[in-house]
């Protein structure tokens, strides 16, 4: 967790300030006890009513002093606090939004979601505390042992004596639980995974009547998580009972060294009973520090989850490379597997021209994704070369690459935000370009239909809209920047032919100079086209215009067939 | 609109305290015996004092001391504070049990209730802050439960014991407590008062925060895909900047609390070492009196100290509690129903009779439809984008009940059945897949426990999608896992069509059941399927019209209204929309 100073660093001067103002409160705390006993010792016999006023006044302003101090570090503590955190948590939130997608996926998304979340929370808890509490214990501990060694140092040191105990106590309970809560941790996981399912499945649960097997199956879970935290705390919980009873048997062996002291002459009852009371300080600073340690580990484990993101190495960084190409898009014996076991694409080879339309059609699994996915890369080849304007793919800045494109994924979102800052996506386009997009997408007469139109804030995920209208929407939002390049990833699946073919009519007229690759699953998608792809098994079955394709790729042509009936030919 | 937790009804402590103690009453001879250990434990904490000043008292400087009376009390003393860290650890383990226990019912109330909610609830609500709710929420909760709760008894019992010490020993100086202890029920009033809105608020900042992060992490691909990490970012930033206030401006009332008692008490000491001087004085008084009552004092104020500490924590708490009994007491889905218990369904015929229907009030899907189907007919929809298609089978499957008109299955008003009865009438394959966290085997399974290996490899033979599953790398226990394999949107479906067959309903409804799936393997699967639906009514929503074509009867949806009825060769005599989408595909 060394990677916090960092974080904390630019606040050193607030910190400092902090912990001065707390020690000078913590410093007056210690000072009221002192004026007491010098009350009771000193002034009282004295019987001047003067004395008492003054001494009784000064008390009252070392409160003050120490109640101001200690509110306004909390403060302090308390906004060192929310600065590190806001940018810790900036920081992280930017570093996820530009993970590569191969990291994403070994973090997993509902892992991140709770990095930057539950684990971001822990460290802000942790520092408040440390700053709160960190200097006081210490403060309050160190006083305790030099007022008590100035008073009688053999008797001091039979209490400090115990100080090693209660460190071996820290330390075997910390190292005993902070596995247990690692543990924990992996379980509170298993649960957030069992009730996210169940929120996205909920309309499948529902039709299939399995409430009551969920509800037992988050039972499971639930008595994981139950047990898990029981046995973390009582583990955890053991540290506070050990110190308090050390340090107890200490002060009573403070008595019986100090009987011994008293008869000897070598010390006055008076310092036992001094003992006895600043051990009611020293036993909380000790416990304060218990807790801070407790806090701390906790929190490790935390800021270990944080910094593993922050610090994870960048990969597809821009990379040196001699390939060049004439044509715009270019693959040249590409070859790529996830796993880097079994290759979901092999030897891809193919060429296209700007303004250029190509359509990637092919069975379910065939790899139509994966070849987009090393297009724009989101993940790198294995084997061979992307090249996009004549340049490998890899000597691009991503922010340059990128621009280049307009995209619907499959599996795209629309975001809890109008209509217009989701087709806009902080893009800033002119009003101009958002409207033709929606309207070349189809989407302007739903649009306008909308409570209030363009301006109508959609339900988290667009759960308000059909598939298809937020498909037209997804394709919308690829449009608007009229991107070099617009791929559409099976991405009309869910529109009507009527809408499918005005969209296509459209992105002819308005978006002629941009390159389209669509992946589609319909003939009709892809058939007029410029190129046409055949994937099947990661390789190419076929290249070629419908025309050519419908003669020379037995495939293709059965799908179309299929697709189209008998009356493929009467309608051509 | 996205349910905000700023909109929530006003807060309430008393509910919320109300709802806390019934789930503590559940465990009330734990709680006894835990009040029982903390008494004794305190009392033999008590003792402690009073051994020691004995020991003290036989210690006689000059050599006068009674060495085996000293050795005595040490010992007893040592014994004493031996058991009471064993009774106060036993204590809080009895307290973590406890927390435990009820930390686990509440939970289990909250994932119950989530689990009967209607599905309006999810489409509206962030799955961030539902999962707050269960998880960082009773979280809270538990912590405050299995510590606060015994601080507190502590506290009590110390502070009467005490009290009653102090009367013993100069009732007169009391009085000093009449003004502390007022001045700290103000202070402890203004700062809750202060601080249980600002909790409220950081909770919920806390809630916008994380549903904002997971719906950007979920899109994450997209954000990078259009260079919008910047202002993303900078978004978050804004949401990030109000969490972070919040939490500082509870803090910021919040840790007055500490300081603040710990003020009254040195004030309190304050008036007691110069009362208690004039009393001397006066002769009044004695010195060891003054000493012993400072003591006590001392031992009051700590508790009252560790209070207003504690208060910190249960503000929070209360605020976390709200939050998730709000989600406890939502209305269930079939809070309205009129079952009539001796309706059941034998028949599968469908009649649709004059609905009407909207998401939102004033804007209707559905203005008035009416059909019937017959058992084992095979009924395809069709029509534009955003016709309405999907909302007819939510209306089937009362994932939303229609605003006026009936839907009757077999003769029976579906709201007269139960909504598990009914729904268990349907096997449905929807667009969106779900897989969960399990195998393949598993999530085949899912809809019909018990099956058989056979029975779930046949299923998946006839979604062709066997040869995929023996592909990979454990078979059918290979386990779907978000970072597991790559598996694409068309073999989601295919699984899923796999459970939908093993179902073994009296009804399908495939809602763009196969939109991903190749053609080639569609036509297998539905020649599979005509197999198994042979006797079954069928509701298939299709844009591909060849995979309608041959229905019983199609029906073209547009603007929420049936605007066409036929078979195909029907449809196509006619020369309407059908027609019109038809030859579109061939343009």
């Amino acid at each position: 967790m060394k990677w916090l100073y960092a974080y904390f660093k630019p606040f050193r001067g607030r910190i400092g300030l902090e912990l001065f103002i707390k020690t000078v409160a913590t410093l007056m705390d210690l000072c009221i006890p002192w004026i007491l006993g010098h009350i009771i010792d000193v002034v009282i016999p004295s019987r001047s009513i003067g004395l008492i006023a003054v001494w009784g006044t000064l008390m009252i302003v070392c409160s003050i002093v120490c109640v101001a101090g200690n509110i306004s570090a909390n403060r302090l503590a308390a906004s060192v606090a929310r600065d590190t955190t806001r940018n810790i948590r900036h920081d992280l939130f930017a570093r996820i939004m530009s993970l590569s997608s191969a990291r994403t996926d070994s973090f997993t998304a509902a892992s991140l979601v709770s990095r930057i979340t539950d684990d971001t929370y822990n460290i802000n808890n942790m520092t408040g505390r440390l700053l709160r509490l960190g200097i006081r214990a210490p403060i309050l501990l160190v006083g305790g042992m030099a007022i008590t060694l100035s008073m009688d140092v053999p008797l001091a040191l039979v209490w400090i004596a115990v100080l090693p105990a209660a460190i071996g106590i820290f330390i075997a309970v910390s190292v005993h639980g902070v596995p247990l809560f690692s543990r924990l941790q992996s379980s509170v996981d298993k649960m957030v995974q069992v009730i996210r399912e169940n929120i996205s499945g909920v309309r499948v649960i529902k039709a299939l009547s399995r409430t009551d097997y969920e509800k037992q199956r988050f039972s499971w879970v639930n008595d994981e998580v139950s047990a898990n935290e029981e046995k973390a705390n009582i583990s955890m919980g053991l540290t506070n009972p050990a110190i308090n009873m050390l340090l107890n048997i200490a002060l009573s062996m403070v008595i019986f060294v100090g009987a011994y002291r008293v008869n000897a002459g070598r010390t006055g009852v008076g310092t036992i009973v001094a003992f006895t009371s600043y051990f009611a300080v020293i036993l909380n600073a000790v416990l304060g520090i218990t807790r801070i340690f407790v806090t701390v580990s906790r929190a490790a484990a935390s800021a270990k989850r944080v910094g593993s993101v922050l610090y994870d190495e960048a990969d597809l960084l821009k990379e040196e490379s001699d390939e060049t190409a004439r044509a715009f898009i270019c693959f040249r014996g590409v070859g790529f597997s996830y796993n880097k076991n079994r290759e979901n694409l092999s030897d891809i080879d193919f060429e296209l021209n700007r303004g250029e339309t190509l359509g990637i059609i092919g069975p379910t699994g065939s790899g139509k994704t994966t070849l987009i996915n090393l297009l724009m890369r989101f993940y790198d080849t294995d084997r061979g070369a992307v090249l996009i304007g004549g340049r490998d793919v890899r000597t691009y800045d991503s922010g340059e690459l990128r621009s280049k494109f307009g995209v619907v994924f499959q599996n795209d979102i629309l975001f809890a935000d109008s209509v217009r800052n989701n087709v806009d996506f902080g893009r800033s386009l002119p009003e101009e370009d958002i409207n033709l997009a929606l309207e070349c997408a189809q989407a302007t007469d739903f649009v306008n239909g909308l409570p209030k139109g363009i301006d109508t804030v959609l339900n988290p995920k667009g759960n308000d809209l059909s598939g298809g209208q937020k498909q037209r929407l997804l394709i919308a939002r690829a449009l608007a920047s009229k991107p070099e390049i617009l791929i559409l990833d099976d991405s009309s699946s869910a529109l009507d032919y009527r809408t499918d073919a005005a969209l296509r009519e459209a992105l002819r007229s308005s978006y002629a100079g941009s390159t389209v690759i669509t992946v589609a699953q319909r003939i009709s998608s892809v058939k007029d086209m410029d190129k046409i792809i055949f994937l099947d098994n990661g390789r190419i079955e076929g290249l070629g215009t419908h025309e050519e394709l419908m003669k020379n790729c037995a495939m293709y042509r059965e799908t179309a067939e299929l697709q189209m009936g008998r009356d493929i030919n009467a309608a051509e | 609109m996205p349910l905000s937790d700023k909109t929530e009804r006003p807060k309430d402590i008393r509910y919320v305290l109300k709802r806390l103690w019934s789930y503590l009453m559940k465990y009330r001879l734990w709680l006894l015996a835990a009040l029982g250990l903390n008494a004794l434990s305190n009392i033999f904490n008590l003792i402690g004092p009073v051994l020691s000043g004995s020991a003290i008292d036989a210690i006689k400087p000059d050599g006068g001391t009674d060495f085996a009376a000293v050795g005595r009390y040490v010992a007893l003393m040592i014994v004493f504070y031996i058991l009471s860290s064993l009774l106060s650890y036993l204590l809080s383990v009895l307290m973590i049990h406890l927390g435990r226990k009820i930390t686990y019912a509440m939970r289990q109330d909250a994932f119950d209730s989530l689990a009967s909610l209607p599905v309006n609830y999810f489409d509206r609500s962030y799955a961030g802050s539902i999962i707050s709710k269960l998880s960082y929420d009773i979280d809270t909760v538990n912590t405050s439960l299995s510590s606060d709760l015994i601080q507190i008894f502590t506290s009590a019992i110390t502070i009467v014991g005490a009290f009653v010490m102090m009367l013993a020993i100069a009732p007169v100086m009391v009085a000093v407590f009449a003004v502390t202890i007022p001045l700290s029920v103000a202070v402890t009033g203004f700062i809750t008062k202060k601080v249980h809105p600002l909790f409220k608020r950081r909770s919920a900042a806390l809630g916008e925060l994380n549903g904002y992060a997971e719906e950007m992490i979920t899109g994450q691909k997209t954000v990078r895909a259009y260079c919008a990490e910047e202002e993303m970012t900078g978004r978050f930033d804004v949401r990030n900047e109000e969490a972070c206030r919040s939490f500082y401006n509870a803090e910021y009332y919040g840790s007055m609390s500490g300081p603040s008692m710990n003020f009254i008490n040195n004030l309190s000491l304050s008036f007691i070492s110069i009362f208690g001087a004039v009393l001397y004085m006066l002769g009044r008084i004695s010195i060891g009196k003054i000493s012993s009552f400072v003591l006590y004092s001392r031992k009051f104020a700590g508790p009252i100290n560790e209070v207003a500490n504690i208060i910190n924590e249960l503000q929070s708490a209360c605020a976390a509690a709200e939050r998730v009994f709000r989600l406890i007491d939502e209305e269930k889905e079939d809070a309205n129903d009129a079952v009539d218990k001796d309706a059941s369904v034998s028949r599968t015929d469908v009649s649709i009779d004059r609905v009407r229907f909207g998401y939102a009030p004033d804007r209707p899907v559905i203005h008035d439809l009416n059909l019937e189907v017959g058992e084992g007919a095979m009924i395809a929809i069709t029509g534009p984008t955003g016709a309405g298609k999907t909302t007819v089978i939510n209306l089937l499957m009362r994932f939303y009940d229609p605003d006026s008109g009936t839907i009757s299955v077999g003769g029976v008003d579906i709201r007269s059945v139960s909504r598990d009865d009914l729904r268990r009438l349907y096997a449905m394959v929807l667009q969106d897949t779900w897989l969960f966290n399990g195998t393949v085997y598993e999530n085949i399974a899912y809809g019909r426990p018990g099956a058989t290996a056979d029975e779930v490899e046949a299923a998946a033979r006839s979604a062709m999608i066997h040869e995929f599953i023996i592909r990979l790398p454990q078979g059918y226990n290979t386990v779907l896992s978000e970072n597991g394999i790559n598996i694409s949107k068309g073999q989601k479906q295919l699984l899923t069509i796999a459970r939908a067959m093993l179902c073994d309903a009296k009804m399908l409804i495939l809602d763009e059941a196969t939109s991903n799936v190749d053609t080639r393997t569609e036509k297998y699967i539905y020649t599979a399927m005509r197999k198994l639906m042979r006797d079954k009514t069928c509701f298939v929503i299709a844009h591909r019209l060849s995979t309608i074509q041959n229905a019983d009867k199609i029906l073209v949806i547009n603007n929420g209204d049936i605007t066409e009825t036929g078979t195909h060769d029907e449809l196509m005599a006619k020369r309407g929309d059908y027609y019109r989408m038809y030859m579109s595909q061939y343009k």
